[in-house]
């Protein structure tokens, strides 16, 4: 087993613990999206240590996992891009962008700004 | 420990700081930046994984356009900081960290012990790569051996923007997405979008036409199409299309359109849903491919432009 992949695979593991204490401990939606998109990096990188194994036939990483991903990684942009419209729009309509329910809008609801 | 292997460390060290970083920063818009570096760092471990392909996918749409997407969303809704100071307790914190350490270890433990003989479909792949006469492998899963994850892919996408579009307010129904960008005719903006655009088109077209043979492929040039269209847009040089518009809702069905149809004929002709008779093979999935790049350069932009905002008139 080559020592590079497996460098990198800890790499991954460590991203994906990242992105999940991100996600639940973050309390802005923008940063949950982000968290969530370090994450999915994290996985698609395992995909990748893996198929880096799977190295054969003079093709260094395994085809079948590296268009996986790729498949992954536009679809994963399209469900950020779709994340981010619905929060804009949340943002548009209320003034804020908490995700907690007893906050009041009128509350913070000040979106001119300081 | 050899010279590669400390190269190796050191880039995961440095990925891992900016990952770090941006689950810490405290500003939402210095975490958008981190990631941009993140997402760029990333697409150096996958050239070290022997993955270019996504390499270049990784670097163009994570990096890349979704940086700029996570930028423009941090910008609009500075001012909303302040506001969500609901912070969870320590005890949340505590038992979070406890979880991600526990979910890190065990995905370390589980590549630190993984079996000795991968499984691999490599060999198979390029024993079967003569039926669509495409050298790289990468091309040939996505577009012959694995179409119908593909086709599916241009169908989220497609749902994706009509998920964006439905958020537009009753004013704006059917109008031209996000702003108006108005930037200084004479600035640096202005400029590189005239510059730009003929280099990055040649570009965008030649990583999708070497995607047949070398690394490269409909994703990585539409992403940089779209990049271009973007970079004019955001200049002021040109606007976003009305989303009612006949002609662009047409490129945004072109390439699943085309795709559904060939596998269809396949069904009808050949022996399976998607199966391309050996002999037009490559013509037939360099037509998909000229349909996808242009949906895919169109949906990657309008997704970035978001839901519309400004009525046509």
């Amino acid at each position: 087993m080559t020592s590079g992949a497996t460098v990198f695979g800890l790499c991954a593991a460590v991203a994906v613990g990242l992105g999940l204490y991100g996600l639940i401990t973050n309390p802005q939606p923008l940063r949950k999206i982000i968290a969530f998109n370090v994450l999915g990096s994290g996985v698609f990188l395992l995909f990748g240590v893996v198929g880096r194994r799977g190295a054969a036939a003079g093709i260094g990483n395994d085809p079948v996992p590296q268009a996986l991903v790729i498949t992954g990684v536009v679809v994963a942009f399209a469900a950020t891009a779709l994340a981010i419209a619905l929060l804009l729009r949340l943002f548009q309509k209320t003034g804020t962008t908490t995700l907690c329910s007893d906050v009041r809008p009128s509350a913070c609801s000040d979106p001119s700004g300081d | 420990m050899s010279i590669a292997t400390v190269f190796e460390v050191v880039l995961a060290t440095v990925v891992l700081g900016f990952g770090f970083w941006t689950t810490a920063v405290r500003k939402t818009y210095s975490a958008a930046v981190g990631f941009v570096a993140y997402g760029l760092l990333v697409a150096l471990i996958w050239v070290r994984l022997d993955a270019v392909d996504v390499a270049l996918t990784e670097a163009a749409i994570s990096g890349g356009l979704g940086g700029v997407l996570l930028l423009g969303a941090a910008a609009r809704l500075r001012d909303s900081e302040t506001t969500a100071a609901e912070a969870p307790g320590n005890l949340t914190r505590a038992c979070a960290a406890v979880l991600s350490v526990l979910i890190a270890a065990a995905l370390a433990g589980a590549v630190w012990l993984l079996p000795e003989h991968a499984p691999t479909l490599a060999p198979r792949i390029v024993a079967n790569a003569w039926a669509t006469s495409l050298a790289n492998p990468v091309t040939n899963v996505l577009m012959a051996f694995r179409a119908m994850d593909t086709m599916l892919e241009k169908v989220v996408l497609l749902l994706a923007i009509i998920g964006v579009w439905s958020l537009a307010p009753d004013t704006a129904w059917g109008g031209r997405p996000g702003p108006c960008h108005r930037a200084d005719p004479n600035g640096v903006l202005a400029f590189l979008a005239r510059l730009l655009p003929p280099v990055g088109i040649v570009v965008g077209i030649y990583v999708f036409w070497t995607g047949a043979d070398h690394p490269g492929g409909a994703f990585q040039g539409g992403a940089i199409l779209a990049s271009m269209w973007l970079l004019a847009i955001m200049a002021g040089l040109a606007d976003t299309p009305a989303t009612s518009r006949r002609w662009l809702r047409c490129i945004l069905i072109a390439g699943p359109g085309l795709f559904l149809a060939v596998g269809l004929g396949g069904l009808w002709f050949g022996s399976a849903f998607l199966a391309y008779p050996a002999a037009y093979a490559k013509p037939l999935i360099l037509g998909i491919e000229v349909a996808m790049i242009l949906t895919i350069a169109a949906t990657l932009g309008l997704l970035l432009a978001g839901a519309p905002e400004r009525s046509v008139k």
